[in-house]
């Protein structure tokens, strides 16, 4: 008898309980965006976004900030895009099932995405900077964030291969298609948008990463002339400012309000891009 | 079925195996073999920038040394003891802060929350976790320190790195909680509702239960997450060295020092930072590897 009401105490104090943990994540949320955002969009400009950081940053804009980030990230995306898609067009395609190597494979990327990113970075400076001697570079921050995105890369581009039904490669098998037009025509089409979220998360983690770069790309402001330059990403930027530059704050809000705004519509498009590849996934097992 | 073991399974050479596909394959293979060799060869040349600390100075000197003075001369004091307190502390304190707001987020979206409310919280989840850490680390500086510096100086305190990290967690813990908690949930709701049991009952006696690897997996890899952090805790820990007394404490953590220290170390504090970096990746590669294996078994079962 004395169930009911204790169970429904219990369900009472659960929502609520519920209720106020997910209003206060949603409030430190708020609370992060529309502290950075208001206070960093007052000192956006177009001189801003195109002009040279001076006196340490806290004069000038972040243009050349702005450019050394692009590089860096166009870097980081030639060398991850094709192994990764490579990989993972193996591992899905050609890799026999129970395979040893596959599993390998397999079991490594899923320790490489453990990595701390740090690490990535003092990696990235022994083989990278010293080893191959390209010195604090562009190429070498690039190169280093390019090995810390591979596992993501690989993981949903093995997801989109995985989700192109079986019917496509047994037709083309059945039509002597070769694997190669198999792969061109047909699989990866049909799998593009696996690709596609893969590599905007990718990207939306290698614009985040500043502890990877910081011995790799280094710190240098200046408008880099090749990819053997130093330059300073975005994130690397804010943390100078935040730790190294006395009353570099409102800058710094600048710029992480630039970085924030980015990243934020980078994650939204992927989730509207998984989403929409998902409701098709489903549409079709219905039919 | 016959179909699903086309995959993988290599055609005649007589009709649609041509040559160019050969060289395709070994082209792929060699991406695959790059791609799997990676993390082989970050373990080794960590391990080989390790190896004169491990070898001149030793894992005994690094736990009994009483202070780390690395640069000193003549003779430099590597007591890693402060170090790897500030990261198991700070650790932990964020890791029991962010469970029970993330485990009871996850049971609203899952059993309480109106259908556009909780799409809304898992949108909201997904959006935190792509936050920069290095923003997260920045708005602790000018928020989170200012408050706590109010209330007890300096402000930079393990306190700060604490909530700072706690909120960087959550959305790994609750999200993973979320998806433990929805593949147990229909059926199981519909039963147990059949036969009478209330709500909370199904909740905590069942569904929580039932997902409970789920939950620790989320938590591991959160800690996980924790541990291998840097831009955050550099920015809103204060970094000095030593056994904190208590939470309002200025702390610095294995990845605050590499990342403090890595730009002007030379020869042997160099070789003793790669050190702590292989201690990292070992305390990192454990607790995720804990969590796959529970993963597993929650798929046995």
């Amino acid at each position: 008898m004395n169930i009911k009401p204790r169970s429904a105490l219990m369900d009472r104090a659960t929502q609520t309980v519920g209720w106020l943990a997910s209003l206060m994540i949603a409030a430190m949320f708020g609370w992060l965006v529309f502290d950075i955002l208001p206070h960093g969009v007052q000192e956006l400009s177009w001189t801003f976004l195109t002009d040279e950081p001076s006196d340490a940053g806290r004069a000038g804009g972040i243009g050349t900030v702005l450019v050394s980030t692009l590089l860096v990230l166009a870097v980081c995306l030639a060398i991850a895009v094709p192994l990764g898609v490579g990989t993972a067009v193996w591992l899905s395609e050609f890799a026999r099932p129970g395979s040893r190597r596959a599993a390998a494979v397999r079991w490594s990327l899923d320790l490489l995405a453990t990595v701390p990113s740090i690490v990535f970075g003092m990696f990235g400076m022994v083989v990278f900077c010293q080893m191959l001697r390209l010195g604090f570079s562009i190429a070498a921050g690039g190169l280093t964030l390019g090995c810390m995105i591979l596992p993501l890369v690989v993981q949903t581009s093995f997801a989109g291969l995985q989700s192109v039904p079986n019917e496509l490669r047994a037709g083309a098998a059945a039509l002597a298609i070769s694997r190669r037009a198999t792969l061109q025509h047909l699989l990866l089409p049909a799998a593009l948008h696996g690709v596609v979220v893969g590599v905007l998360l990718g990207l939306g983690r290698a614009a985040a990463e500043t502890a990877a770069l910081i011995f790799t790309s280094g710190y240098a402001t200046r408008m880099p002339e090749s990819l053997l330059d130093s330059g300073r990403t975005a994130s690397v930027h804010i943390y100078d400012l935040a730790m190294n530059v006395p009353r570099g704050a409102s800058r710094a809000y600048a710029t992480a309000a630039v970085l924030l705004l980015v990243l934020l519509l980078i994650n939204v498009v992927a989730t509207v891009l998984a989403d929409r590849w998902l409701q098709r996934q489903t549409a079709r097992s219905f039919r | 079925m016959i179909l699903s073991r086309l995959r993988g399974l290599r055609p005649p050479r007589s009709n649609s195996w041509s040559q160019r596909d050969d060289w395709l394959e070994r082209g792929l293979r060699a991406t695959a073999a790059v791609s799997g060799s990676v993390v082989l060869l970050i373990v080794l040349f960590v391990l080989w920038q390790a190896v004169p600390a491990l070898s001149n100075v030793g894992p005994v000197r690094f736990l009994a040394d009483s202070d780390w003075r690395p640069t000193s001369s003549p003779t430099p004091q590597f007591g890693m003891l402060p170090l790897l307190a500030g990261s198991a502390i700070v650790t932990l304190g964020a890791v029991l802060v962010a469970t029970p707001l993330a485990v009871f987020s996850a049971v609203l979206a899952e059993f309480y929350a109106p259908q556009p409310v909780a799409w809304l919280l898992r949108r909201l989840l997904e959006l935190l976790n792509g936050v920069p850490s290095v923003v997260f680390g920045f708005w602790g500086l000018v928020v989170v320190v200012p408050l706590i510096n109010a209330w007890q100086p300096p402000g930079q305190s393990l306190l700060a790195g604490t909530l700072v990290l706690a909120l960087m967690l959550i959305p790994t813990v609750a999200l993973s909680a979320d998806a433990a908690l929805h593949s147990i949930s229909g059926d199981l709701q519909r039963s147990a509702a059949a036969l009478g049991i209330g709500r909370g009952a199904i909740v905590w006696s069942l569904a929580v239960p039932l997902a409970r690897r789920g939950i620790a997996e989320g938590v591991l890899l959160g800690a996980a997450r924790a541990v291998g952090e840097t831009m955050a805790v550099v920015i809103v820990c204060g970094n000095i060295v030593q056994l904190p007394s208590s939470v309002f404490d200025p702390v610095r953590t294995v990845t605050a020092n590499i990342a403090m220290e890595m730009s002007y170390a030379t020869a042997g504090h160099r070789s003793v930072l790669f050190a702590t970096g292989l201690v990292l990746m070992l305390a990192t590669g454990t607790l995720a590897a804990v969590a796959g294996r529970l993963r597993h078994q929650g798929a046995r079962t």
